[in-house]
Formats: C-alpha cells, sequence, structure tokens
C-alpha cells in the first residue's frame, strides 16, 4: 500500500497534438499532492495518463517513464488494466452504477479481483471501505437500496468506498469536490486527510483554498497560450508554493491575477 | 389519445366479423371440432415459432449490437450497421423464397444430426423431416427477419451508455468484457428488452415468409424438426383466406382477433417489465 511514483520527461499526445510537455516529479507516498492550474493546461490529462485511463481515446499516446515503487507502468507487456487495478480513480461526477445497490457498488471491484471471497469476507470488506470513506453510519441500513438514490455527496463517497475497497495502492481525484456542495464538499476534504494515512493520494482541483487546505505538496500547471502544450511549472510543498513559489507565473496564479 | 381509439376500432372490427363463429355450431367450424379446437393449435404454432425465433435473434442482436459499439473499429462498425439495417429493408416475400429454396434443404442434414445425438430433448425428436420445411426452419427464417430490429434498438442504447459508468468500471481495474458485464450491459437491458418485444411482435404477425416455408399438418408439438407443424395464425388466414366462405372466414376473423389479444399482451409485458426496473434505472 501507499506507493511513491516517479514521473521523468512525460510526454502526452493526442494524435499529432502535443497536450503536455515533459513532465517530471515525484509524487509522495502516504501524502496529498494537489495539481493545480487554469483550464485546459493539461493536468487532468495528466491524472489520467498516471493509471493509463487515457488510453480510452484512441488517439492518446505517452512518451517518458511513469514508475511506480521501480515498477515502470508503460513498460511493454505491462496490462493497462493491472495498472488499474494498483492506481484507482475517482472522478469529476459521482459515478455508482446506477444498476446496482449500495452493497453491490463496493463489492463491484473485489468482485472483478477476487473472483472467490466468501460472503462474510466480502460483508467485512465492504463495511470497512464504507466506514473508510465515513458512509457507513449513513447507509449501514440501506445497503440493498440503490445508490443513485443517495445525495451526490453520498454518492461520491460511496465512489470513494468503491475505490479504495480494492485496496489500491495510489487514489487518483479528478476535481472530486467540483460538482459537491460546501458540505459534502468538506465531508470529502476530511476523508482525504484520513486517507492519507495508508494511500499515495493526487488530487486536480479548480479550487486553490482545497489545494492550500488538502495537500502537502502542489504541483501548478500552465500553457504559454492556445495549442500550446501544458507543462508543470513547479512542484513543492503546498505551505511554499502558497507563499514563497519560484516562478512568477505561479504567484500570479494563486493571487489570482489570472486563471 | 388517437392510437387508442384506432386500437378500439380494431378490437370492435374483429368482434363483430368474428362473432359468427363465436355462435356456430361446432360441426360448421373447419375441421368440425368447434372454434377452440381450431383456433389452440394455431396460438400455438404462433408462439412456438415466434419465441423460438426470439430466442435465437436476441443473443446475436445482443453480440452483433456489442461488437459494433465496442469492439469494432469505426469504419467497419458503420459497414456492419448499415448491413444490418439493410436486411429490415428485404421485403418478407423474399425471405420465404429464400428460406424455402435454400435454407429448408439445407437444414436437413443437421436436422438428422440433431435427432441422432439430441433425439431425447423433446425439441429434437424427430423423425427429421425431408423437406426441411419444418419449425426450426420457420424460427430460423423469423430470426433473421427480426434481427434488425432488435439489433437497431440494442445498439442505440448501447452507444448511450454514459461514459462516466464505463470509466468507473475500467477505473477498477475491469477488462473490457467485464466493463460491458458491469456498465453497458446494466444500462441497456431495459432496451434488450423492449428491443426483443418489438422482434416478438413483429415474429407473432409475420405472414408470408411463414406461409411459405412452414409445411402445416396441424399438430400440436414441441417437436421443432418433424414434418408435422402447427401453422401459425397469419400464415394460415393468408393460406385459407382464398378459398373461405361464409363461417369459415368468420373463424379465420377470430383467429385474427386471438393474435390481436396477443401482440396487446406481449405490449403490456413488455411495458410492465421495464417499468419495474426504473427504480434501478439510469435516471440518478
Amino acid at each position: 500500500m501507499a506507493k511513491r511514483i516517479d514521473v521523468k520527461d512525460l510526454d502526452i499526445y493526442y494524435g499529432s497534438f502535443r497536450a503536455v510537455r515533459d513532465v517530471s516529479m515525484t509524487i509522495h507516498p502516504r501524502a496529498v499532492t494537489a495539481l493545480i492550474g487554469p483550464s485546459g493546461c493539461g493536468k487532468s490529462t495528466y491524472l489520467r495518463a498516471l493509471n493509463r485511463m487515457h488510453e480510452l481515446i484512441p488517439s492518446a499516446r505517452v512518451e517518458g517513464e511513469v514508475v511506480m515503487d521501480d515498477q515502470d507502468l508503460y513498460a511493454p507487456g505491462m496490462d493497462p488494466v493491472d495498472v488499474r487495478k494498483h492506481i484507482g480513480m475517482v472522478f469529476q461526477r459521482p459515478n455508482p452504477f446506477p444498476t446496482m445497490s449500495i452493497y453491490d457498488n463496493v463489492a463491484a471491484g473485489l468482485r472483478l479481483n477476487h473472483k472467490r471471497m466468501r460472503k462474510s469476507e466480502m460483508d467485512d470488506v465492504v463495511e470497512e471501505s464504507l466506514r473508510g470513506a465515513n458512509l457507513w453510519e449513513e447507509v449501514k441500513d440501506r445497503l440493498r437500496k440503490p445508490g443513485s438514490g443517495l445525495s451526490g455527496g453520498q454518492q461520491q463517497r460511496l465512489c470513494i468506498a468503491r475505490a479504495i475497497a480494492v485496496r489500491p495502492d495510489v487514489l487518483l481525484m479528478d476535481e472530486p469536490c467540483s460538482a459537491l456542495d460546501p458540505i459534502s464538499t468538506h465531508a470529502v476534504e476530511d476523508l482525504m486527510a484520513q486517507l492519507k494515512e495508508n494511500y499515495t493520494i493526487v488530487i486536480v482541483t479548480h479550487n486553490m483554498q482545497q489545494a492550500a487546505r488538502v495537500s502537502n505538496y502542489t504541483g501548478f500547471f500552465n500553457i504559454a497560450g492556445t495549442g500550446q502544450p501544458g507543462e508543470l511549472v513547479e512542484l513543492d510543498e503546498t505551505p511554499t508554493i502558497f507563499s514563497t513559489p519560484t516562478h512568477s507565473a505561479t504567484e500570479e496564479y494563486i493571487s489570482g491575477r489570472f486563471g | 389519445m388517437l392510437i387508442l381509439v384506432v386500437l378500439a376500432g380494431v378490437a370492435a372490427f374483429l368482434l363483430v366479423e368474428a362473432w359468427p363463429s363465436f355462435v356456430a355450431p361446432a360441426e360448421e367450424i373447419p375441421g368440425e371440432g368447434g372454434l377452440v379446437l381450431y383456433i389452440w393449435p394455431l396460438v400455438f404454432g404462433t408462439l412456438l415459432s415466434a419465441v423460438l425465433a426470439l430466442v435465437i435473434a436476441a443473443p446475436l442482436a445482443v453480440l452483433i449490437a456489442l461488437f459494433i459499439t465496442h469492439y469494432a473499429p469505426r469504419k467497419l462498425a458503420q459497414l456492419l450497421g448499415y448491413v444490418v439495417d439493410l436486411l429490415a429493408a428485404v421485403p418478407s416475400i423474399i425471405y420465404g423464397l429464400w428460406g424455402f429454396t435454400v435454407l429448408a434443404p439445407a437444414t436437413r442434414g443437421p436436422a438428422e444430426w440433431l435427432s441422432e445425438n439430441l433425439g431425447f430433448i423433446p425439441l429434437f425428436a424427430g423423425p427429421p423431416s425431408t423437406t426441411g420445411r419444418t419449425m426450426l426452419t420457420a424460427g430460423l427464417v423469423l430470426a433473421v427477419m427480426i434481427l434488425p430490429i432488435i439489433t437497431a434498438v440494442i445498439r442505440e442504447a448501447f452507444l448511450q451508455t454514459p461514459k462516466l459508468h464505463e470509466e468507473a468500471s475500467l477505473a477498477l481495474g475491469a477488462t473490457r468484457l467485464e466493463m460491458i458485464r458491469l456498465a453497458v450491459l446494466p444500462f441497456g437491458s431495459s432496451s434488450i428488452i423492449s428491443g426483443s418485444m418489438l422482434g416478438l411482435g413483429r415474429a407473432l404477425g409475420e405472414t408470408m415468409a411463414v406461409a411459405i416455408v412452414l409445411s402445416a399438418s396441424g399438430g400440436v408439438t414441441f417437436n421443432l424438426i418433424s414434418s408435422g407443424n402447427p401453422a401459425t395464425i397469419a400464415a394460415n388466414i393468408a393460406l385459407e383466406f382464398p378459398e373461405s366462405s361464409g363461417v369459415a372466414i368468420d373463424t379465420l376473423i377470430a383467429s385474427g382477433l386471438v393474435l390481436f389479444a396477443i401482440t396487446l399482451v406481449v405490449n403490456m409485458i413488455a411495458r410492465a417489465v421495464i417499468n419495474r426496473r426504473t427504480d434501478f434505472s439510469g435516471a440518478s
């Protein structure tokens, strides 16, 4: 659990268009790394490249290295399905499986990975994951009801429970709170603070206060202009980025002068 | 509203026209066994042929729709979708002729094999028909005919599977097949049912192809490959109508009324099944 990721000289292309240029960074285990930057700067694309979800777009490809604890995620013969089993993802909009109950949603990943698991064992993992996502108390009496009946914030925590049920090494979150109200956002942020005890977390956010609140490290992405590739301007400990950033662009962005 | 009026009008017409056959003495009904005895084998044949067609076509339609939406490269998918749609444009009489001249002889060999090796299943008890114009052949022809409509309905639904749910399953480490099981099939299940019911409706009412292909002798049997096949309502009307008069015509119309009722019930069941699932539907 909680592995470290080293990214080296990563370029991401859509067809012949280079969307992200030359990113190198170390993502520390048991910490929250936040990625901020203006819209269209490639931070979501970059996040998806970490568990190879970008490959769903047929023309997308990467050059460079992503190494998780000495394991090259883009090595030939590396199955993207295996990568995603170890690097879970939570999306912008809550996406529980609508035809499944709350219980089945959490168990979905388990059923994929451990074909034969005893009922009692499954119950335990589902409870543990829901507790881990701070959702157990709210749903324990209606585990068999559809997950789509929950509120948006509850659905998002259900998705987090589903993601951690398979015990990933890393959890990627793509603007997990942008579709949630402030109270639900607070609940999810609290949850992140707990989860980083056991997981490596990378979160993309548009909300700089959020980045300041939840993250240990912050990376700032920027683009030089339309049609230009996005690039990582700098990555440092969050207090440093928000008080004394190295680059002027970072300072301008976090002080709200653009973006 | 207008549709209800039309439906009621059709039902009333059938009832009025069929009425004499309800009150006529049993000897005057063709076959001299009474109305129920005349219509029952037809109902049986209609249901058997249509269900057989559905059992063959529905799984195939799901597979084709899946291939088109999630496996084939875009060019091939377009071509394949076009070809399947084209199947729907072929007139049913052509299917009948094809079934009669090509498919029927071609089923004789397999039918013999089935009766020899799987003869213990009542469906394949045999003895195999020498012409091949059996219930099995009729079912196959009907299956080809209803394949396009079922495929089209299912394909549309599969295409609309929310990307969110596909991504959710893939992010859990699902393979493409597992993603289809977790996200695509549950989302499309109600359209699989409604598409199947549309196909079933068409198979129930199909006239010319069955009239040409099926060599009917009136027995009520589940045996798909023997020569003793029940006719279907629609085909029977088409074959008997030109040579009927008086009460015989009323009897045929009565059988038409039964067919109307069956299709109505099939549609209502489909509706009920779909409604029952809205609890767990994609609307969130």
